[in-house]
């Protein structure tokens, strides 16, 4: 047995160092450390309620409008304040295009390039695919970012800039938007739509978000046009490497549910376990600290009751993520949690045949581009600008508050409580704290500690490519993880 | 290893992040005319790593690091994005390198002693920032700053091998042309001590206030305020905008595309300024001494400011008025009559 600690990983958000026990070429067992502590939570405690809209999407600069959104909605909460309908879809409009454009940015930037490495040069697929992903200098990075960028642009027009609005507030949105801007942003989508369908899909929004069973995508990316597409060359790479059965994971999927309007969510709100979806219970949520550096508490504990004391001495423990528990159990969240819990159906039918895994993980998060872009446009269409996109929130002394919403990499949470008109406590569960999770009291590893075990590591490897694979399959956000 | 004739004449510039969100390279992946590679590539930079698009991973950056070090991999540009982590006791145990356990604050100073020229990426890595917030319980610094007093990590008297001081690229997040812009001046080698501030920022976007080119000026003349976020009207007056006090383009070079705070319908709050962080006031709130905004512009005669808004006030326009206090225009502008001939 030998030990291994892979360090800086990067093309993830933050900072991440993962330890490896490693047998007869396996890894048998490992251990996830996020190694920054900046204590959010501490600065919070008593500010005034509205001051966490500028600070909790600091806490991330790519997941920035889905903090905003949590906190938003917490504080909605608290004081039982309904958006109007416009508010309500300009959140969501604003959160579903930064959650696309993640996973855009995780497809291209981050995950795509190790498969340039120069690990894989013998392999068949190399030559034709390596110019097109290698880091920095690929085609399809260069052609990405024009794309992506101008897509952001829907933040210029509605949110004054990306990342860190203060657009999205617990009554709406700040920008009453006229028909000339309602326009630009449907012309907006149509450019993005343009390079989607040409480069990543070869085929309609629609028709990828139709295919219903894995034979169906294996007949859909065998067509002429969709054979050439960036995601025909990810389904290559699966069977080439068998990446269906490379980061497996066989936990519950967990979704807060996404994009309300008018009390119903576009995307389902759930458990999903043996095959069906339940409701979530949301009070069964606990943080365990028993192997995080904060002063222990007796038990685990509900957000409400939440305590973040960091120990200075960092003693017993490995990490400065805590492990949520649901029911006391580890849930996996994040697009392919969401899809699964929402019941589309080719992911059913993938996470029947073969649970959670790097492929599963990569293909949810495309489909789920190829879902919500048409529905961004329905929002958008939706928009009646000579109706109110805001009302004022008032401010009670003594509340409590929930904002639990979808982020791309999953499901976050905000619980607030406030007292003499101050934060009293704020605590934050972010999707990487679920995901990236350390061991709990019982000793069960988080989700991505699980899909590790059983890693192949190649002769010679120092930081098994594999490894590298299964971890930016999650699309970890290190900086939400920990704050 | 890398000599200076295999470097073709280009500038090595390394890329660390700390005590941040990553937020300002998720602004400058949102550059334009050109795309962040290619205006590197104009810029005559390469980039030895920078953690969200290299594709060297773990040991292999800890490579480049070691050469840097030991002299072989000689470095131009080090950029930092997020505060320095000196806690807890000064141990920098908050934030570790991940894979070498070694305090990045040590491994930052370091590095900045070898580069030719240091940039701050973000208010957090040149200030201290978000990250210094409140208690400041970790212990975050800037560069070579903690909040507007010199000093920090590198200290006060601090210079690069090139000469400069830290460049505080500062900003929550920074504009990604600001960062563009400063790299093709160093590119050109045309970028000197007095492109900076009195903060060591580059003079060419920090020249500026944020309120210069807000399109809520004409309701910033009258003194037609705001009374709530969505209003059309200032922001000065009771929602905490401290736009004309701000140095920076905000208005003038606009935000992906057509944005800007002040045009998103939210204050300015001050974010490319020392200590912004931590205001005595609530972000959203103007604090306010006898009815009268505290924080009034600073290079005019607070007596002069009242009397004028007190006369502005009263000759408001009704059109201004009421829209000042609208979602939408409710009153347009009527155009001026036609020219009769005789």
């Amino acid at each position: 047995m030998t030990r291994r600690i892979v360090g800086p990983f990067n093309r993830v958000e933050g900072d991440l160092e993962v330890s490896l026990d490693i047998k007869d070429g396996i890894v048998a067992a490992a251990w996830v450390n996020s190694p920054l502590y900046r204590g959010f939570e501490q600065m919070l405690s008593g500010r005034n309620p509205s001051d966490a809209l500028v600070m909790t999407p600091r806490i991330c600069g790519i997941c920035s409008v889905a903090q905003s959104m949590a906190s938003a909605i917490a504080l909605a909460d608290a004081q039982r304040l309904t958006a109007p309908p416009n508010g309500e879809l300009m959140r969501n409009i604003i959160l579903a295009t930064e959650n696309v454009a993640d996973h855009l940015t995780h497809f291209y930037l981050f995950f795509m390039p190790d498969f340039a490495r120069p690990v894989y040069q013998d392999e068949s697929w190399y030559q034709e695919l390596a110019p097109r992903f290698t880091a920095v200098s690929g085609d399809a990075i260069r052609e990405m970012l024009p794309s992506r960028a101008a897509f952001m642009h829907i933040m210029g027009s509605l949110a004054g800039h990306w990342p860190h609005t203060l657009g999205l507030q617990p009554g709406g949105t700040t920008h009453a938007i006229d028909g000339a801007t309602q326009a630009r942003v449907l012309a907006i989508l149509a450019a993005f739509r343009r390079f989607l369908e040409t480069r990543l899909f070869g085929d309609t929004l629609e028709a990828v978000a139709e295919l219903d069973s894995g034979a169906a995508l294996d007949a859909w990316r065998h067509c002429r046009a969709q054979a050439r597409s960036d995601f025909a060359a990810f389904l290559r790479l699966c069977d080439a490497l068998d990446l269906n059965d490379l980061g497996r994971t066989s936990n519950p999927f967990m979704s807060y549910g996404a994009y309300e309007v008018g009390g119903s969510p576009f995307l389902r709100r759930g458990v999903f376990e043996g095959g069906k979806t339940r409701p979530l219970d949301a009070s069964a949520i606990s943080e365990d600290i028993s192997n995080a550096w904060y002063a222990k508490s007796p038990e685990p504990r509900h957000p409400t009751r939440g305590l973040t004391i960091p120990d200075s001495d960092m003693t017993a423990g490995y990490t400065w993520c805590k492990a949520p528990r649901l029911a006391g159990k580890v849930v996996e969240v994040g697009a392919l949690a969401r899809q699964a819990v929402d019941g589309h159906a080719l992911i059913l039918d993938l996470v029947t045949k073969h649970g959670g895994n790097v492929a599963t993980r990569v293909v949810a998060r495309l489909i789920e581009i190829a879902r919500v872009v048409p529905q961004i446009e329905t929002w958008t269409r939706s928009i009646n600008p000579s109706e109110p996109f805001y009302f004022k929130c008032a401010s009670s002394d003594e509340a409590q508050g929930a904002g639990l919403i979808e982020a791309a990499r999953g499901s976050l949470g905000h619980w607030v409580s406030i007292k003499n008109g101050r934060i009293a406590n704020y605590q934050i569960i972010a999707p990487t704290t679920w995901n990236f999770s350390p061991r709990d009291s019982a000793g069960t590893p988080g989700a991505c500690e699980q899909a590790l075990a059983g890693a192949p590591v190649r002769q010679g490897e120092t930081d098994p490519i594999a490894v590298q694979h299964i971890v930016r399959s999650f699309d970890p956000c290190m900086v939400c993880t920990v704050h | 290893m890398v000599d200076d004739e295999q470097r073709g004449g280009l500038l090595n510039l390394l890329w660390l992040q700390s005590g941040g969100c990553g937020g300002c390279t998720l602004s400058l992946i949102c550059a334009e005319q050109p795309d962040i590679v290619s205006a590197l590539e104009v810029a005559g930079i390469r980039l030895l790593w920078h953690p969200s698009v290299s594709e060297a991973s773990g040991t292999e950056i800890r490579s480049i690091i070691d050469a840097i070090r030991d002299g072989s991999m000689p470095l131009d540009i080090l950029c930092l994005e997020g505060a320095v982590i000196h806690g807890p006791n000064g141990t920098g145990r908050f934030h570790l390198q991940a894979g070498s356990g070694q305090p990045m604050k040590t491994l930052i100073a370091e590095l900045a002693g070898q580069a030719k020229t240091v940039i701050a990426i973000g208010s957090c890595a040149a200030f201290g920032g978000v990250t210094a917030a409140g208690d400041n319980t970790v212990e975050a610094s800037g560069l070579a700053y903690s909040g507007s007093v010199p000093g920090g990590l590198l200290g006060s008297s601090f210079r690069s091998r090139g000469g400069l001081p830290v460049i505080n690229i500062s900003g929550c997040p920074v504009h990604p042309d600001w960062v563009v812009e400063t790299l093709l001046q160093l590119g050109q080698a045309r970028f000197g001590p007095r492109d900076l501030d009195d903060f060591g920022r580059p003079r060419f976007y920090t020249n500026h206030l944020v309120h210069h080119g807000c399109p809520r000026n004409e309701y910033y003349e009258y003194k037609a305020s705001a009374e709530q976020l969505s209003n059309l009207g200032c922001l000065m007056e009771h929602l905490g905008c401290m736009a004309t006090q701000v140095h920076a383009d905000c208005n003038i070079r606009l935000w992906n595309g057509q944005g800007s705070c002040t045009r998103g319908g939210y204050p300015c709050i001050s974010c490319t300024e020392p200590g912004f962080e931590s205001p005595t006031h609530p972000f959203l709130e103007t604090p306010k001494l006898a009815g009268i905004p505290m924080g009034l512009p600073t290079d005019m005669p607070k007596a002069w400011f009242v009397a004028l808004a007190a006369l502005s006030k009263a000759a408001t326009p009704p059109r201004v008025k009421n829209n000042a206090v609208s979602d939408t225009i409710v009153m347009p502008p009527t155009g001026a009559k036609p020219k009769r001939g005789k």
